[in-house]
């Protein structure tokens, strides 16, 4: 399916990737999986000093990762206000002077989606209309998030209530009380189930990675929500003590990985929690290069979950473009 | 014109914005350029805490691999250069094995300083001299470097109470190799300097660069003058300085073949000698490991600093059941490997040392081409210019192919498939070198049998390549011996208290005529009547001829000769068996499989006993060797055997395992040379001549098997001192360091 998204754009001839339909579940995909933590986490250490990028790379890398960032609000305060202000953020992530310099005006950079609670969705879908941008989702999180301790009932219900109010994405997050006693059938059915009531909805499945206690149960969860149908799966939900580690992503892409050698449909990955540096943002999109291709660092199959990250890329285009660092209230916030 | 424009074009955020690709990164190289320019590009000796470059030397134009560039102009010193530098270091050695332990420490602590200090530009300087990444010399070499000098600060401090019975040797002369020219030098210096001795290097020809600035830096540090010498030139030079009499010791990091020659040169000559040589190092994968760690450790094993390590993890050894999985994980890898300039810190590989390393590396690739194996080499961008050789898996080969058995020393990695855990335990082993190895599995049990079981001076569970200053690092077998950093790596640099260094002067003699004998022939006139008292009676003695011993048993000799014993006052008072070349061949078969301790023995120890303590020098010396786990092949007293061989009823009743103690009589010098030309026999110790102690120092160049040699000095056995403890200990065993990572746990 051809998602006609961003406008004007000769740049970004972003498609959505084919959505991951799932398979029947089989145990014997959770069977024989070694991780072995030192070993994934000498990998994560240096991934950022293998890889770097300077000058106009540098730059080009940023503005790629501006256009995969789910914008995020999730907080017991958020108004229509504050939402508005992400949104209109949102289709204007970078200051205009900056991307002029850069000769990249006229590529309608966006960030990837804003995302926000169920109840705002629907400001969401406002304000970006009124922002003239309409052709950027608006994810919602939902199923009781971020514990997720809520009956399968409401859990579902809160998609379809997402969903109906606009949002043409969903981050829910799976059920740690099953994954933790080794029952991935349950996992499984509830993610089923939560991929219907989504209907056109992109399903993305948020693992709560540090509250499964193991890396093998990370590759448990990952595997357990392909193979029930996730169009992505993510690290966190911000809330949980460790969240976006690159440690973690590692043996999440990796199941990706051989996901798509064993049934050829593509998963997406989004780290979410805990990022805000520029540094970062390019160390992730490397490690999604190195581990996946290309292919797997466009907004179709790779989103940053973040909030602060964008004032500080933001930040270092202004260097890139002036040569000085600019200060934070020069940068219009988000 | 237009190809400049392209090129912007290409290079634009828009177009980059959408390839994602990768720009350059590089290093700025100008501290390393002000340095090299300081110098006015030209570099002698340091010797004695000076700059000295001596008329009329050849030189030598040190280059950038990745480029081609001469960075710099270094002499090549001559045997009148040695002697400048080592009478240097002598003089410097009379004040600094006197300076006092804390203050030796505070000098190796203020090394680190400096080197800290000048952090990039070393790191700079190693990258461009050898054309390894910017990326290792910044996050692994230089580290590393640093940590041995804090490290050997504190063994310099604690001398006096963890290395009491020791002391310093004297001047030690050290020859290190081109793959880590500094780290690698720096593993010889820190012990050195710690326990008291002062050191002359000879770094490589290709890398002198880091081992010159390295010895400004000291000097800058305050390290006295003479301390730390550094003298470049050839490889002659080195033997020149391995054999100058007035060298204490010799210590040395390279190739088995070159480990050989300097064994053979300094045989005989009361030298201490350490050796860290070549390796084939199994990586041994099984099913239950994480095979996509498994890929990034084979990365770490096989293509760090472009394979050109002593340890590189070259033998992919793996589970017939993972075998295809993980070759096309390796290949998938490949396909986003990136080689370039060394100083790009976006690269995972740079340059070779040297073209003719390259052509070696090709000649092994493209014979193995030819053998019919599979050749991969993923279609990556090489430089144009300087000297680069794609990372290479080779599969379809076996155990006879070239690419298998020899140390090829470049990105070449080889795959061999097992079926079983103790198959591939003999795979990993089926080498003659024994430096380091990988075993990869989250079986805890498994993994760790088969790092016991394999025989490497180094095991790696679930990682490769990972080193430390406190780890000892070194070789079983043909990679040599000694070991470099720990505790264990002290050894290396002091002698027992008690003991003055023996300078044999053994006149040269034909190694191949030593040992030669023709065998005795037993008594046939010297009738032996015992009385019995009683009945006034006169009646034959029986005869008392002792057997050999070995597998457990008594065994007639392979030839049926006898010699005899004759007591101090001439009198036969029995015979023995005069063993042979076989006697000791099927000695060492049959008790090879006995050696089934697990904790860290040499493995075979072949020795020769003292006569002047027929008993205690026999029980002073199997006792430790067998205590530790090693099997012992002993030639008891030549002159006086009986009260040892007694002793094999004492090892049948107290049921010592057969083939744990054999014990052959006969000359000491015949058996002594079968032992110690014994491919099998890992280690001899030899109490002797002097001629003889030469004999097995030489002769064991061959397999490069241990050596301990009296050089035809006594010692007083009933000393506990001189008779007993650490030195019986270190010899006795060899470590193996065991790196066992571990965690699961990584949040609630």
């Amino acid at each position: 399916m051809r998602i006609d998204t961003v406008g004007p754009s000769n740049y970004l001839p972003f498609e959505m990737a084919a959505r991951n339909p799932g398979v029947d579940f089989d145990a014997t995909w959770l069977e024989n999986v070694y991780v072995n933590l030192p070993a994934v986490q000498r990998r994560a250490d240096t991934l950022g000093t293998r890889r770097t990028v300077k000058k106009q790379w540098q730059a080009a890398w940023l503005l790629r990762a501006v256009a995969c960032i789910d914008l995020t609000t999730l907080s017991g305060d958020d108004t229509e206000s504050n939402v508005s202000r992400l949104c209109f953020k949102a289709k204007n992530p970078v200051r205009e002077d900056l991307l002029k310099a850069m000769k990249m005006e006229d590529a309608g950079i966006t960030v990837g989606a804003v995302c926000v609670y169920p109840s705002r969705v629907a400001d969401a879908v406002r304000a970006l209309k009124a922002a003239n941008g309409s052709h950027i989702p608006v994810a919602s999180v939902a199923t009781g998030f971020p514990s997720g301790q809520y009956p399968l009932e409401t859990r579902l219900e809160e998609i379809r209530y997402a969903v109906k109010q606009g949002a043409t994405e969903i981050d829910i997050v799976i059920n740690r009380q099953m994954a933790l006693t080794g029952n991935w059938k349950g996992v499984y059915d509830e993610v089923r189930l939560m991929k219907d009531a989504c209907g056109d909805a992109h399903l993305k499945t948020i693992l709560a990675t540090g509250e499964l206690g193991s890396l093998t149960n990370v590759y448990k969860a990952s595997m357990t929500c392909m193979m029930a149908g996730a169009d992505f799966i993510k690290t966190s939900t911000g809330k949980e003590g460790v969240n976006a580690t690159f440690m973690v992503a590692l043996v999440m892409v990796r199941a990706i990985r051989e996901y798509f050698h064993k049934t050829d449909y593509k998963v997406g990955f989004k780290p979410a929690g805990g990022i805000r540096a520029a540094k970062d943002a390019c160390t992730w999109l490397s490690l999604m290069k190195e581990e996946l291709g290309d292919e797997w660092t466009k907004p179709e199959l790779f989103r940053l979950g973040a909030s602060a990250l964008l004032v500080d890329i933001e930040r270092q285009l202004f260097h890139f473009v002036y040569g000085r660092y600019a200060a934070v209230h020069e940068i219009p916030m988000s | 014109m237009s190809a400049s424009t392209q090129s912007r074009q290409v290079n634009s955020v828009a177009e980059i914005f959408k390839s994602l690709d990768y720009g350059p990164a590089p290093e700025a190289d100008n501290v390393a350029k002000a340095w090299l320019d300081d110098h006015g590009k030209s570099f002698g000796h340091f010797i004695d805490g000076k700059w000295v470059k001596p008329e009329g030397r050849k030189t030598y134009e040190t280059k950038n691999p990745a480029t081609g560039e001469v960075l710099a102009t270094t002499i090549q010193g001559v045997k009148e250069d040695v002697d400048m530098a080592v009478k240097s270091a002598r003089r410097a050695y009379e004040s600094w094995n006197k300076t006092p332990p804390h203050v030796r420490a505070r000098h190796l602590y203020s090394v680190a300083r400096h080197i800290q200090k000048h952090m990039r530009l070393v790191s700079v300087i190693e990258t461009m001299d050898n054309g390894k990444p910017i990326r290792e010399t910044r996050d692994a070499d230089i580290p590393i470097v640093v940590r041995h000098f804090y490290h050997h600060a504190g063994w310099a401090q604690l001398m006096d109470t963890e290395m009491k019975e020791w002391k310093s040797l004297g001047v030690i002369g050290a020859i290190v190799p081109w793959n880590f020219p500094l780290m690698l030098l720096t593993w010889k210096i820190c012990p050195a300097l710690a326990m008291g001795n002062t050191v002359v290097l000879k770094p490589a020809t290709y890398t002198r660069l880091s081992a010159l600035l390295l010895a400004e830096i000291c000097a800058e540090a305050g390290l006295p003058p003479g301390v730390f010498n550094v003298v470049t030139g050839s490889g002659e030079m080195g033997s020149c300085l391995a054999s100058h009499p007035d060298v204490d010791k010799v210590a040395f990091t390279g190739s088995t073949q070159v480990g050989q020659t300097l064994r053979q040169l300094t045989a005989g000559t009361g030298k201490k000698l350490s050796l860290e040589l070549g390796g084939k190092s199994p990586v041994v994968v099984f099913e239950t490991a994480d095979l996509d760690s498994t890929v990034e450790g084979l990365v770490d094993a096989i293509w760090f600093n472009q394979g050109q390590v002593c340890s590189a993890g070259s033998r992919l050894i793996v589970q017939e059941s993972v075998h295809d999985k993980l070759v096309a994980k390796l290949k998938e890898r490949l396909t986003h490997f990136r080689l370039g300039d060394s100083l790009d810190k976006t690269i995972d590989m740079g340059a070779l040392v040297d073209e003719s390393q390259r052509k070696t590396i090709e000649e092994y690739v493209e014979g193995a081409r030819r053998e019919g194996a599979q050749v991969y080499q993923a279609e990556i961008g090489i430089p144009s210019r300087g000297c680069y050789y794609p990372p290479t898996i080779i599969t379809n080969v076996h155990t006879v192919s070239k690419v298998v058995v020899e140390e090829i020393f470049g990105p070449v990695l080889v795959v061999l498939p097992f079926r079983t855990a103790k198959e591939a335990i003999t795979l990993a082993n089926n080498t003659i070198y024994g430096l380091a190895s990988s075993v990869w599995t989250e079986n805890v049990s498994l993994a760790l049998e088969v790092g016991l079981n394999i025989k490497a001076g180094t095991v790696w569970v679930n990682c490769h390549n990972i080193f430390d200053a406190a780890a000892g690092f070194g070789g079983y077998k043909q990679s040599g011996y000694g070991r470099d950093g720990g505790k264990e790596g002290l050894y290396e640099y002091v002698r027992p208290k008690w003991e003055e260094r023996h300078r044999p002067n053994v006149v040269d003699f034909d190694v191949n005529k030593f040992g030669a004998t023709l065998p005795q022939r037993p008594t046939i006139d010297n009738v032996d009547v015992a009385e019995i008292p009683d009945d006034r009676i006169k009646i034959p003695r029986i005869d008392r001829t002792y057997k050999i011993y070995y597998g457990g048993a008594q065994k007639r000799p392979d030839a049926p000769y006898a010699r005899q014993v004759i007591n101090p006052d001439g009198k036969v008072v029995g015979h023995v068996g005069e063993g042979n070349r076989k006697d000791i061949r099927n000695a060492e078969t049959t008790l090879y499989g006995a050696t089934v301790k697990i904790n860290e023995p040499v493995g075979v120890i072949g020795i020769a006993c003292t006569d002047s303590y027929p008993l205690l020098g026999f029980v002073s010396l199997f006792a430790p060797a067998v205590v530790r786990g090693n099997t012992v092949v002993i030639i008891p007293s030549e002159k006086y055997p009986l009260v040892a061989l007694d002793l094999y009823q004492v090892f049948d009743t107290s049921d010592l395992p057969g083939g744990v103690v054999n014990i052959i009589t006969g000359d000491r010098d015949h058996l002594t040379k079968y032992l110690a030309e014994h491919q099998d026999v890992q280690s001899m110790w030899y109490f002797g001549s002097a001629e003889g102690s030469k004999f097995v120092e030489y002769i064991s160049a061959e397999n490069l098997k241990r050596t301990w040699v009296n050089y035809g000095m006594d010692r007083e056995w009933e000393n506990p001192e001189q008779g007993q403890g650490e030195e019986f200990l270190y010899h006795s065993v060899q470590v193996k360091n065991i790196w066992i990572p571990m965690g699961d746990i990584f949040a609630n």
